[in-house]
């Protein structure tokens, strides 16, 4: 049985844009502290993007790399899921730029990774070895993000009026995003027939009780949802995806076989 | 054992960690493995954190030292079994006591319900590596690397180190 190539792109994709959107906070957290942090979880989330792209290159074969994946594919291209790829503050028109809203990447942080050590959890029986021996490694690392976005989840939440202003504004901002991991895309019904990859609709009871209940510590509440389903894991993004990649991929399309 | 994986044994012991160089590889659990395989001798190491920045030159002072012994010898990344903190030795955590950093507790026995993702064992005391203190508070989950976080003792003042159980 093949394993489903997309599906790893998937969550190499989520990985790596995740990192690359999180890294925008070296040098400009709001604290020392939540600087070195982030920085780390960007680490982290790289690091788990990496060891994915290099999976499917093994699989994939011939000249592919990690290095091509990362940097030689396009927006289209790209599986991760929308939320990922939005930027730290809230909805805007088009051309309008704002500052970096530190409530904005806690709760995208808090609600992927609350989903992610879900995933990464049922993904240590994956059929493919490769990919259950980076679900192993991953996990740890994902509950220690689920630890810190949770923890600044409550503090904002239950804080100052201003806080709990902001932090609600990114829930009701991005929660409806979060349909998106509930869709079933063609990429993830094949590995969930190969067994390669865990049925995400069996994990949601387990992602509402997470989040439920951060939401009510935090005094926070949750928006109901009617409207759009975003599609970015089939490589239907927003706008903020080609600007994300033209930053993260110019330097190696500048310099296509350079070495550093 | 044949003589060839004890020598490369011994010179690979000597290694410390790039971040934390008073305790080896082997001590960490990063060396795993001299192998001596019908193709050739094989080292194997296994990465800490999936984006640890020291596992290109924690590869690069293993080959570096293989050369220098006049060993051809592959060396190879393994990621399972994961690596864990449980792996060092007690001789290990006790040199990262003397460096300065709190080092890791057990790690919790596993828990099936979906709160374990979110729940702190209560008696997770970590005691200041400078005054023995009990009384600390954690300052960030997340210290210099991400192996570590930043507590603070309440008795002496003095911020550290607590390398967290992974
Ligand atoms: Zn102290």
């Amino acid at each position: 049985m093949s394993t489903p190539i997309d599906y790893l792109l998937h969550l190499a994709d989520n990985a790596v844009v995740l990192g690359q959107r999180n890294a925008e906070w070296c040098g400009h957290g709001p604290i020392l502290e939540e600087d070195l942090a982030l920085a780390n979880v960007s680490l982290d989330l790289i690091g788990q993007a990496r060891l994915l792209y290099q999976r499917v290159a093994e699989l994939q074969g011939g000249d592919a790399t990690e290095d091509k994946l990362a940097y030689f594919r396009d927006a289209h291209e790209f599986r991760n899921y929308t939320l990922l790829e939005l930027p730290h503050h809230g909805p805007l028109v088009g051309y309008a730029a704002a500052d970096r809203d530190y409530a904005t990447t806690i709760v995208r942080n808090f609600l992927y990774s609350a989903l992610m050590v879900l995933v990464w959890d049922g993904l240590q029986n994956s059929s493919d070895a490769g990919l259950a021996a980076i679900a192993a490694k991953s996990i740890k690392e994902a509950s220690y993000h689920l630890h810190h976005a949770r923890d600044w989840l409550v503090r904002m939440g239950d804080g100052t009026d201003e806080s709990h202003a902001r932090v609600q504004a990114a829930v009701n901002h991005l929660m409806p995003y979060t349909e998106e991991f509930w869709t079933i895309s063609p990429a993830e019904g094949a590995a969930v027939a190969a067994h390669v990859a865990v049925d995400v609709w069996a994990l949601r009871p387990a992602w509402d009780a997470l989040v439920n209940d951060a939401l009510a510590e935090a005094t926070l509440s949750r928006p109901n949802f009617h409207g759009y389903v975003t599609e970015g894991k089939v490589g239907l993004h927003s706008e903020h995806l080609g600007f994300l990649l033209a930053e993260m991929q110019s330097l190696a399309r500048a310099h296509p076989d350079g070495r550093w | 054992m044949s003589t060839a994986t004890e020598r490369v044994w011994a010179a690979l012991e000597a290694l410390t960690d790039p971040e934390i160089p008073v305790v080896t590889l082997r001590e960490l659990g990063i060396l795993r493995e001299v192998n001596d395989a019908p193709d050739g001798l094989e080292v194997v190491i296994t990465p800490t954190y999936s984006g640890c920045p020291a596992m290109g030159q924690i590869e690069d002072d293993v080959r570096a030292t293989l050369a220098e012994l006049g060993v051809a010898a592959r060396v190879v990344t393994r990621l399972s079994p994961p690596w864990t903190t449980d792996w060092m030795s007690d001789a290990a955590k006790a040199k990262l006591h003397a460096y300065g950093i709190a080092p890791p507790h057990t790690r919790p026995p596993a828990d099936v319900s979906v709160m374990r993702f979110i729940k702190r064992p209560v008696a997770d005391v970590v005691s200041c590596p400078h005054c023995g203190s009990s009384h600390t508070v954690v300052t960030s989950q997340f210290g210099s690397t991400a192996c570590k976080a930043l507590y603070k003792c309440l008795d002496c003042q003095e911020p550290f180190d607590y390398f967290k159980p992974y």
